[in-house]
């Protein structure tokens, strides 16, 4: 029997990379290939009321220009597809694309950029999600700033019941938390390359994490089916969910169909971490029940999503993040109520953790204030309430192959940490 | 205006046409197609572009092309000798050391430069000595374990 | 002053979309001289899917690992994957490839029936060989099989997908949303000592442990566990684009300014292990847990850092500014 699974075997693409035979998208020189810029919104919030690109055009060097005019599908694209590739009219947040060129070298390119005409009538932009959601704040969005759920403005989740929770509780404990804005910060920078390929298909080198699912939004911005674009890719020079959000094959796309030329779009280091998406920052409140024991018997939790200009992948972060915030404990009785908030800047996407990363640092900050609060060791705490195998989740899932508690006890021993008996004599199979 | 650029990459004669501005990680990427070294932010800060000229290794992407003339300019494609995989090569290969892979060529000449002067360094020099090359991947365990087994002979020939 | 303190974190994570919905294909080809091409849509961002999916295609066809190559480099010949995110792929695309080398191995039973002339029940497949149970004679080596079946005419692909079930929507009332592929579970012992005058964190140690179902191959866990921790370590002290949120002034710019851990920050005894509560439904008994290496040393190191000086920092990142202010505030 071959029995290569749970086997140190070596890396497939490990001499690739020590020999750096790996090729990475902006390693990809294509003969005649010319290269793009893209010229972006200098503002937080406005309406775009001019564009003139044809000194651009004119210009020596440049073989092409687009804009939001040059789209021949669906000028959005996202988890929730909202965000245009060029914005028309409205801009949402500063580095929002508005138009690009496409000339023999990037210097060339930057130049052209420069003869753009944009006239834009800028607006008061809102940053502070708290503000954003008062009643006359300027609307980053025309149906309103606060995202809307199936569950109304915030994603609701009720188990048990959290009143009766703190009634019976012996203390209650409350915190707030927050946690920032992060960059995934790759090493390898967005990047794509486009042509026309020799079956005259659009042939795109990408750095997607996700071919199938941005072959799906290219398909609608380009409108053409998913067997006229050759999308290759499958090797790539880190993530982290920055390139589960396509930066750049849609523009470099877009470009080769227009001028039927081999073109490159890639991002400085600058661009990426000025105008990609970021992890969102959130505001966590809670508020705990809790019986003497260590029991937390009720949990409250309110959070506050920044998403920035575009929905994106923010909804379905605070979905995610909501359905696990209360931390993994069997808790009898949960209230969450998840808010989304659009603010002019750069959209939120996904990040390594996905809305978890940041559900955890709240409550596992909050559930050492609890083990405070009760003056207990913080390990007590985690072993009494820790799921054990069949236990609910606060969105009613049952909990399969439990081993919260196993992955402790292995910890304390590593840590040289001496477990009291008590707790070494739990397990995820029971309580 | 364009200059005649000679230097000696990776053992062999090269002659290339460059512009004053044009950096040494310009000139090896996208003139020689030499793409070993990494535009991983073209500022100096993430040691993606790192090779040694004249032994010494320096971030490509701050070093202004014209200054390698008549130097000696070593990347990852010039590690393997007789078709050998370098020591440092094979050890991060073995020891997991590169995950996405992209700051690995970095990584690796920031490593022989270290060796190349202190075969033997204590595990704070080779931190030290790789301290200027992020891996956002977080190789770091793995590449200091790979360049102690280096070290300590495990991979003579 | 310098105070030594030690923090715990604990945490879970599930695997792929929420609420399911998020399908993965995988493709196996018997070549004619009996070795296999691989074929799947999920992209290598460094995890090592294209390390431990032929792992799983080996051990299930059970043939050399050397006889499988694979290939996801583009979405002309690569199945669909909906995506590497979401600690998704050891789990669905394992599955995935499990289920194309189980209908592969079908397909050459019911090849190899007709010409032994038997039930493709009788028909093994095993140890890179083709042959009727209990009869010795009745033999092929795999090399044999693909030669007859390719240049006889035939071509036998096996297929697999899988899906953790369609999508499934919150109930706007409860939030009732039971769908979870599988939930992974870690905890982390973090060690720190804190400059009470710089506001200085020096994380000395680090214990993470990952309750990941099966370890695909413990060398990759390794790199995840001591790279995410990397990556936490980071979002606890110093990761920050907005320093002064919820302006935008003072955005960082670059690498210069968005301080990412190094080399040298990172704690000089990094301790990591797994341990195995193999899942029902993951490939082999794999949960994806991967994001989750980067979700508990945050939290373990602000927990450490208010072991050392007894005051809570409750915004991450814990920068120097920080934590000299909650200080100052807890002296006032
Ligand atoms: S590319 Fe030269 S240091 Fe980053
Ligand atoms: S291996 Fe990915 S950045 Fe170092």
């Amino acid at each position: 029997m071959a029995e290569y699974v749970g086997q140190p075997v070596l890396r497939y693409d490990g001499i690739g990379h020590v020999t750096a035979r790996t090729r990475y998208v902006d390693d990809i020189q294509l003969p005649g290939m010319l290269y793009i810029k893209v010229l972006t919104s200098p503002v937080h919030k406005g309406i775009i009321r001019h564009l003139d690109t044809s000194a651009a055009e004119r210009m020596p060097g440049v073989a092409g220009v687009i804009t939001a005019k040059d789209v021949p599908g669906k000028n959005a694209y996202g988890l929730i597809p909202d965000q245009p590739v060029f914005t028309p009219e409205h801009i949402r947040y500063k580095g929002e694309r508005i138009a690009a060129v496409a000339a023999v070298d990037e210097d060339t390119a930057m130049e052209a950029l420069e003869k753009i005409k944009l006239d834009i009538e800028e607006q008061e932009p809102v940053f502070d999600p708290f503000k954003a959601m008062e009643p006359g704040a300027p609307l980053v969005r025309p149906e309103g700033n606060v995202w809307e759920f199936n569950s109304g403005k915030t994603r609701k989740i009720r188990f048990g019941d959290v009143e009766k929770g703190f009634a019976e509780a012996d203390v209650i404990v409350e915190g707030t938390y927050t946690t920032a804005t992060n960059d995934h910060a790759p090493m390898e920078p967005q990047v794509s390359v486009a042509y026309i390929d020799e079956t005259d298909r659009l042939a795109i080198y990408t750095v997607s994490q996700d071919l199938y699912f941005h072959l799906g939004m290219l398909t609608a911005i380009f409108n053409l089916p998913m067997n006229k674009i050759r999308y290759i890719g499958g090797t790539v020079g880190g993530g982290f969910g920055s390139k589960n959000d396509i930066h750049c094959d849609h523009v470099a796309g877009l470009m080769a169909l227009k001028i039927r030329k081999p073109v490159k779009y890639r991002l400085t280091r600058r661009e990426e971490t000025a105008y990609t998406t970021k992890r969102g920052p959130w505001t966590f409140y809670f508020k705990d029940g809790v019986k003497k024991d260590g029991r937390i018997i009720a949990r409250y939790v309110k959070t506050v999503h920044d998403t920035g200009g575009y929905a994106g992948m923010g909804p379905y972060v605070v979905d995610k993040n909501s359905i696990l915030v209360a931390g993994p404990y069997a808790i009898p009785n949960v209230w969450v109520d998840g808010i989304c908030v659009f603010t002019n800047k750069p959209p939120a996407s996904s990040m390594r953790g996905f809305g978890i990363i940041n559900g955890t640092a709240a409550d596992q900050l909050q559930t050492a204030r609890v083990a405070e609060a009760i003056g207990k060791d913080p390990w007590e705490v985690h072993f009494i309430n820790a799921w054990r195998e069949g236990d609910l989740g606060a969105t009613q899932f049952k909990v399969e192959a439990a081993g919260l508690i196993e992955a402790m006890k292995r910890a304390a021993e590593l840590a040289g940490i001496e477990l009291p008996a008590h707790l070494k004599a739990m397990s995820s199979r029971g309580r | 205006m364009k200059y005649v650029l000679s230097f000696n990459l990776n053992g062999l004669p090269v002659d290339t046409l460059v512009k004053a501005t044009d950096t040494l990680l310009d000139v090896l990427r996208e003139k020689l197609n030499v793409v070993s070294p990494k535009r991983g932010c073209d500022n100096g800060d993430c040691g993606a572009c790192t090779v040694l000229v004249n032994g010494e290794p320096v971030r490509a992407c701050l070093t202004i092309g014209l200054t390698v003339a008549g130097k000696n300019v070593q990347t990852v494609e010039g590690l393997q000798q007789d078709g050998k995989l370098h020591p440092l090569q094979r050890a991060f290969h073995e020891h997991y050391a590169a995950q996405c892979g992209f700051c690995t060529p970095g990584m690796l000449i920031a490593a022989k430069a270290l060796l190349d002067k202190n075969p033997k360094p204590t595990r704070e020099q080779i931190v030290e000595g790789i301290s200027g090359n992020l891996c956002r991947c977080g190789t770091y365990v793995e590449v200091v374990e790979a360049i102690q087994a280096v070290a300590a002979g495990k991979y003579k020939e | 002053m310098k105070k030594r303190g030690i923090g715990i974190a604990v945490g879970t994570h599930p695997a792929g979309l929420k609420g399911g919905g998020d399908p993965s294909q995988a493709q196996i080809r018997l070549k004619p001289d009996g070795t296999f091409d691989l074929l799947n849509g999920a992209v290598d961002i460094g995890q090592g899917c294209k390390t431990i999916l032929r792992q799983l295609a080996a051990d299930e066809l059970d043939v050399p690992l050397e006889n499988i190559t694979h290939q996801n480099i583009d979405t002309d010949t690569g199945p669909m994957c909906t995506g590497t995110f979401a600690s998704r792929v050891t789990f669905m695309d394992g599955n995935a490839v499990l289920a194309a080398a189980a209908d592969l191995k079908k397909k050459i039973r019911e090849w190899a029936a007709e010409y032994f002339e038997c039930s493709p029940a009788d028909v093994e497949v095993a140890n890179n060989k083709v042959f009727v149970k209990g009869v010795p004679e009745k033999s092929l080596s795999m090399a044999e099989v693909g030669a007859m079946v390719n240049w006889g005419g035939k071509f036998l692909v096996g297929t697999g997908a899988y899906t953790p079930g369609p999508g499934q929507q919150f109930d706007p009332d409860t939030g009732k949303m039971t769908a979870i592929a599988s939930l992974a579970f870690g905890c982390c012992v973090a060690e720190v000592e804190v400059d009470t005058e710089t506001g200085v964190v020096d994380v000395l140690k680090l214990v993470q442990v990952f309750e990941v179902g099966k370890a695909m191959n413990r060398l990759l866990c390794k790199g995840q566990n001591n790279g995410g921790a990397m990556m936490g370590i980071g979002f606890g002290l110093t990761e920050n684009v907005c320093p002064y949120y919820p302006t935008m002034d003072f955005a960082v710019q670059d690498l210069t300014d968005y301080v990412i851990t190094t080399a040298a920050d990172m704690p000089p005894v990094m301790v990591e292990d797994i341990v195995e509560v193999p899942h029902p439904n993951g490939p082999r008994g794999a949960k994806g847990y991967s994001e989750m290496t980067a979700s508990l040393a945050g939290p373990a190191i602000l927990n450490a850092i208010h072991n050392a000086i007894g005051v809570w920092v409750t915004d991450y990142p814990a920068t120097p500014e920080r934590i000299l202010k909650a200080l100052e505030a807890a002296h006032a």
